[in-house]
């Protein structure tokens, strides 16, 4: 046997490149991570021109651009920016002592505009002895927008808009940390299951096909009266969920289409142990298809974070669910949209991000299945 | 066909068993022990031994874990400690009928018309129309369902006017009714029930038929019985209509947002289904025919494309169970889902584990109505499991 140098082992899977002559001894042309990462760079341009001509996938990354650059936002408006100032600014214990002028009408039922406009008997609370015409100057709060507080302040005294670029930072995290997460148990499970197959197979097979079937949200709402859920630990715990069910069954049936191709074969003549085909061969080749899940499961992630988080489950210190629990326990959601800085901007922002990444998937989808082209 | 049931049915058991005991180990997971949650750690030793002998909770998990599945069972899930005497499979019979019924009418909605409109916006692939329906389709997909929700409630509920705020039924219409609200809602069941019954007997009857007339005839005297029926049935009990209808009327905006969200879901996916039947070769062969386009969509391409949406009806399944408890809390309609959510916003444990087991069966025998009916509908799987 021929003891071969280490770099020309491994560009023996590397059949596409005609340069590459293998050989003991063999001089590479290019070292190795060049070509590897000149194939990446045509791989993804391909891909680009691909995606570029899905305009809903463009419509969704430009989205998710405006949030990153949101998230980034937050950081430099409150080291360098007007947000300076802790004791106002801080999105969980900051409180703003504007004060606000309302005019004093004689009774409730003249009251037009409730944000600029208040009774004699609420006005005497905050101001002695005013009658109907007068002006009353109160700290406000839930403030409308103004100078000092763009998106206006919930019913605590705190910045809405501090509270929204603060926010989008940990939804990007979570969406990270569970995208991670549910596709790395998700290859892992399908590439074990299809490689090994029998028994194990079967048996993760029916589990998740257990997990599939049952609804996410009631299973984190009956774990989060048990347990304290931090944003990471939902990150992971969502991420498990779903990457043992669906993502798992269908990347299972990729690495099965990968399991019967003559380079494992060959692989495996070459006294390639299992967990080498395994980890060098299956899992690279099903990696590509599991980024269009990180992308759904991002979605996923975030509208349940949301949804926890406005029931007010999870131990979090701000989140776009959050925001719009504080408002609803204080009353201020179901009187129309005379608050509307509450209702609208945390609402929209969920709602959004979510569709980005969906839209965003939704195009990488096309460009993977070629079923799903328009030519 | 009798074969393939029961096997499902066996496999649907064994799942159920696994769920359980998925659940079992929730409970052991949970920091500390149950015993030094409930127990009040001043109580002296002794008494603490034999109050946990009382609750079942000595010996080690697996023991625990048999006394649990046995207990199940026999239909013992415990005592609710919110409302303290009261068993809790007590309280979870009260609320099951009244999820299904949202949980049945949402899923129906959304199913007839995301695939009607799905198939649709395939056909039309590439214009403005198409694109705009398919944004605010994802729009409604993704959209923040709480949120969602809320907003609904405040347009067409505080806005408009045009349905109750929130809950199940009127307390103050209520007063003097000589029924309670549960009698008037098991008869409202009872009689979609047995329509329901009547339409799915039509439709088995209807495709039996060869010819297409005689098909049209049996549907049309099916559907009209089955409408006769209901009609008849309420006409018979005036007295009660009033406050059917005022549990009827406090019911539309939840199943209407449930199914506006759960929709949008649908009519993608058939979206992308009959984009890929529509690359079929026995398309461009009926096209190559003659064939009319509303014949082509309808009866070549929608045929097929409606199994993946079937299928796929396992996964929405999940979906509009977690969108019902949502459903259920922001509309306060007492169902399982605000008990799940409600019994652990109380520490109820019981009766969360037991909502969360029993939103675990709903979901097992939804799947299993799906399969046999999946089966009835594709001859395909029935040939498959056969051999």
């Amino acid at each position: 046997m021929v003891i071969k140098e280490p770099d020309a082992t491994e560009a023996l899977s590397f059949e596409e490149d005609a340069h590459v002559t293998v050989g003991p001894g063999a001089k590479l042309p290019e070292s190795l991570w060049k070509v590897r990462l000149k194939l990446a760079w045509t791989g993804f341009k391909r891909n680009w021109r691909l995606f570029r001509e899905n305009k809903i996938g463009l419509l969704g990354l430009f989205v998710i651009v405006l949030f990153a650059l949101m998230a980034l936002s937050y950081p430099v408006l409150r080291s360098v920016g007007p947000w300076q100032d802790d004791d106002v600014y801080d999105p969980v214990t900051g409180f703003s002592s504007d004060f606000q002028e309302y005019e004093v009408v004689a009774t409730e039922a003249d009251i037009t505009d409730p944000t600029s406009q208040m009774d004699v008997n609420t006005a005497q609370l905050w101001c002695f002895g005013v009658v109907a015409g007068d002006v009353c100057e109160k700290t406000g709060h839930p403030a409308p927008p103004s100078e000092g507080h763009i998106l206006g302040t919930d019913p605590l005294g705190r910045d809405i808009a501090s509270q929204l670029t603060f926010s989008t930072r940990s939804a990007f995290l979570l969406g990270l940390i569970a995208a991670v997460v549910t596709v790395g148990v998700a290859t892992i499970i399908g590439s074990i299951s299809a490689f090994y197959g029998g028994w194990l197979d079967n048996f993760l097979m029916r589990l998740a096909d257990l997990v599939l079937l049952l609804p996410l949200i009631p299973i984190l709402i009956v774990l989060s009266g048990m347990w304290t859920i931090t944003l990471p630990l939902l990150g992971v715990l969502i991420g498990i969920l779903s990457g043992f069910g669906g993502t798992a069954i269908v990347l299972k049936s990729q690495a099965l289409s990968v399991k019967v191709k003559p380079y494992i074969d060959a692989a495996r003549v070459s006294g390639g142990t299992n967990m080498h085909l395994i980890f060098k061969h299956i899992i690279p080749n099903v990696l590509p298809l599991s980024f269009l899940f990180m992308m759904f499961t991002v979605t996923e992630a975030i509208s349940l974070e949301a949804t926890l988080s406005f029931f007010g489950l999870l131990n979090v210190d701000m989140s776009w669910g959050l925001m719009l629990f504080t408002s609803q326990s204080q009353g201020y959601l179901r009187t129309g949209l005379d608050f509307w800085w509450l209702l609208i901007p945390a609402g929209m922002a969920v709602t959004l991000l979510a569709a980005g990444f969906f839209f965003v998937g939704r195009a990488m989808d096309e460009v993977i299945n070629p079923r799903l082209r328009s030519r | 066909m009798l074969k393939f049931i029961g096997r499902r049915l066996v496999q649907m058991v064994f799942l159920f068993f696994l769920f359980l005991t998925l659940v079992f180990f929730l409970l052991q997971a949970q920091p500390g022990d149950i015993s030094s949650q409930f127990l009040d750690p001043n109580i002296p030793a002794e008494i603490r031994a034999q109050l946990i002998e009382r609750l079942g909770l000595e010996g080690n998990v697996f023991q625990q874990w048999w006394s649990y599945m046995t207990n199940f069972v026999t239909g013992d899930l415990g005592v609710s400690l919110q409302q303290y005497p009261r068993p809790v499979i007590d309280v979870i019979a009260e609320r099951i009928p009244r999820t299904l019924f949202l949980f049945s009418l949402a899923t129906l909605l959304s199913y007839v018309t995301g695939f009607k409109l799905g198939k649709r916006l395939a056909w039309k692939r590439g214009g403005f129309s198409e694109h705009s329906v398919t944004i605010s389709g994802v729009l409604l997909y993704t959209v923040f369902y709480p949120w969602f929700a809320i907003i609904m409630i405040l347009t067409f509920a505080s806005g408009f006017g045009w349905f109750p705020i929130n809950g199940f039924l009127t307390p103050e219409f209520w007063r003097n009714a000589p029924y309670t609200g549960n009698e008037v809602f098991g008869q409202m069941l009872l009689s979609l029930t047995i329509g329901a019954i009547i339409m799915i007997v039509t439709l088995v009857l209807a495709r039996r038929q060869e010819e297409r007339r005689t098909a049209r005839l049996v549907k049309l005297i099916g559907y009209t019985s089955a409408l006769v029926f209901v009609a008849g049935f309420w006409i018979l009990r005036a007295e009660m209509r009033p406050y059917a209808r005022d549990i009827l009327d406090h019911s539309i905006l939840p199943i209407v947002t449930l199914a506006l969200v759960a929709f949008a879901g649908v009519m993608l996916l058939t979206r992308g289904s009959m984009l890929e039947t529509l690359k079929e070769d026995y398309i461009l062969t009926a096209q190559a025919k003659g064939v009319s386009e509303k014949d082509i969509r309808d009866k070549h391409a929608a045929r097929n494309a409606l199994l993946p949406v079937v299928t796929s009806f396992v996964l929405g399944l999940a979906f509009i169970i977690g969108g019902g408890v949502v459903t259920e809390t922001v509309f306060s309609w007492p169902g399982m889902g605000q008990l799940l959510l409600q019994a652990t916003v109380a520490e109820d444990i019981p009766v969360a584990v037991g909502a969360l087991a029993f939103v675990g069966i709903l979901a097992l025998v939804a799947h299993l109505v799906v399969d046999i009916l999946y089966a009835v509908l594709d001859p395909r799987i029935r040939v498959q499991t056969g051999n």
